[in-house]
């Protein structure tokens, strides 16, 4: 067993765990944060992407104690006061999702996807950039819809969406 | 995953020190092949070190007539880099290809050049682009460096800490992707530099990364993507699996090639 030390969603969190464990499965298990979802277990599915220290990453393909020290943002960190972050607000507005199984992960790659390109996305580099994220439901066609909404409404009040996103 | 033992050193020295002292080490990069090998229980090390603590090992810098990348680096970084993007475009297309966005993010240069996947983006650029391979004990011409199917000239204990790449005065990547993984079916870099002229293939070799002479040989005639009109790559010793057999793949060399250089020639 080893001890590792992160911030999550703002908070400081100390674990004691075992070397194997992924990443998603210390926030599920250790720290009860059960948002961030396990499709695949293969990197394929995008299901598990959380942010590390700003950047999207797939949280079961990387070892927890690999992120000692490092800032973590999931789902869970994204609404602030129990109002919804514009992104999810976008997904809901734009019905972006069926099963939701896969909505996490979509929606923490998409706020990357504005943080990386910026407010105005147009339908291609969504798609291109949404390669890492499967849905088995949707079709992609309105969680594409959702996002360039949504990173719309980001650039509205760009300042907490982003914070909240890091 | 089987159990292992887990270490974090802060320099490329330490993990070298923990590589010789441990039993049946590892280096874990970014992790995006160790990991999933490791779940699969195809790989069971005794011990992990992870390079990622490592500040020696990341940067990316201009060095004369080089672009010289810590190992460490990831390909997000290499992508979106100005350096590399001014100086190598071809480079910084390749590093944006790879895998997808949050892959990019954990993937780094030395964990993909060390692992020599036959299907790699980075092995192509290497040998196209003549780079060397700088360890913590020597350094490598990629002409020595990949030596076959996973395998490369890297001894045991030894630890890739930059890669450096000349500049060629014409380069470019074209990759025909397998669209599940990501993976090149197919890759070819081209790199021109004064007369010299080197194609370089990957996801096709049953051996891994490998030259194709008679297209450098065309090519040095002539830099333009006519000079490879009628080229055919032969299908011997290429690559056959359920995706593309080697008939097709041998066929996708010539068409690859010819969009690299296409590219490079900005047409």
């Amino acid at each position: 067993m080893a001890t590792v030390s992160m911030t999550v969603n703002g908070k400081a969190v100390t674990g004691t765990i075992d070397s194997r464990t992924l990443l998603v499965q210390f926030l599920r298990e250790n720290l009860r944060l059960t948002g961030t979802h396990v499709g695949c277990d293969t990197s394929q599915c995008g299901a598990c992407v959380v942010h590390v220290d700003g950047k999207a990453i797939k949280s079961c393909t990387t070892l927890a104690l690999s992120l000692e020290g490092a800032s973590v943002t999931t789902i869970e960190g994204l609404a602030v006061n129990g109002t919804l972050h514009p992104m999810q607000e976008a997904f809901r507005e734009h019905h972006g999702l069926q099963c939701g199984y896969c909505t996490p992960g979509m929606i923490m790659a998409a706020v990357d996807i504005v943080n990386r390109r910026g407010h105005a996305l147009d339908e291609q580099t969504i798609r291109e950039d949404l390669d890492g994220n499967i849905c088995r439901c949707t079709g992609y066609h309105n969680i594409v819809k959702a996002i360039a909404a949504g990173a719309e409404a980001m650039g509205g009040k760009a300042k907490p969406a982003r914070q909240a996103a890091e | 995953m089987y159990a292992f033992t887990f270490h974090r050193p802060a320099t490329a020295r330490q993990a070298a020190g923990l590589l010789a002292k441990k039993e049946d080490a590892k280096l874990l990069a970014g992790g995006h092949t160790l990991l999933p090998t490791m779940k699969q229980r195809l790989a069971s090390p005794g011990a992990l070190v992870d390079l990622g603590g490592c500040a020696d090992l990341k940067g990316i810098e201009r060095k004369g007539r080089n672009v010289v990348i810590g190992a460490m680096t990831t390909h997000a970084e290499v992508a979106a880099s100005p350096l590399v993007q001014e100086a190598i475009p071809g480079l910084a297309y390749l590093a944006s290809h790879i895998g997808d966005p949050h892959v990019r993010n954990r993937g780094t240069i030395g964990g993909s050049v060390a692992n020599n996947d036959p299907a790699a983006d980075y092995p192509a650029a290497c040998l196209a682009l003549g780079a060397t391979i700088v360890t913590n004990k020597r350094k490598i011409g990629a002409d020595e460096f990949f030596t076959g199917l996973y395998e490369t000239a890297l001894e045991e204990g030894e630890i890739i800490t930059k890669i450096a790449f000349p500049l060629a005065s014409k380069a470019a990547y074209a990759k025909f992707r397998n669209p599940a993984s990501r993976y090149a079916l197919v890759g070819v870099f081209v790199a021109k530099r004064g007369s010299d002229v080197r194609v370089a293939v990957t996801g096709a070799g049953e051996g891994g990364v490998f030259r194709w002479p008679e297209a450098e040989d065309a090519l040095k005639t002539r830099f333009t993507a006519k000079s490879l009109d009628g080229l055919k790559a032969s299908a011997k010793g290429i690559n056959a699996d359920m995706h593309a057999d080697a008939e097709y793949r041998a066929h996708l060399i010539g068409v690859m090639a010819k969009e690299a250089v296409a590219r490079a020639t900005g047409k």
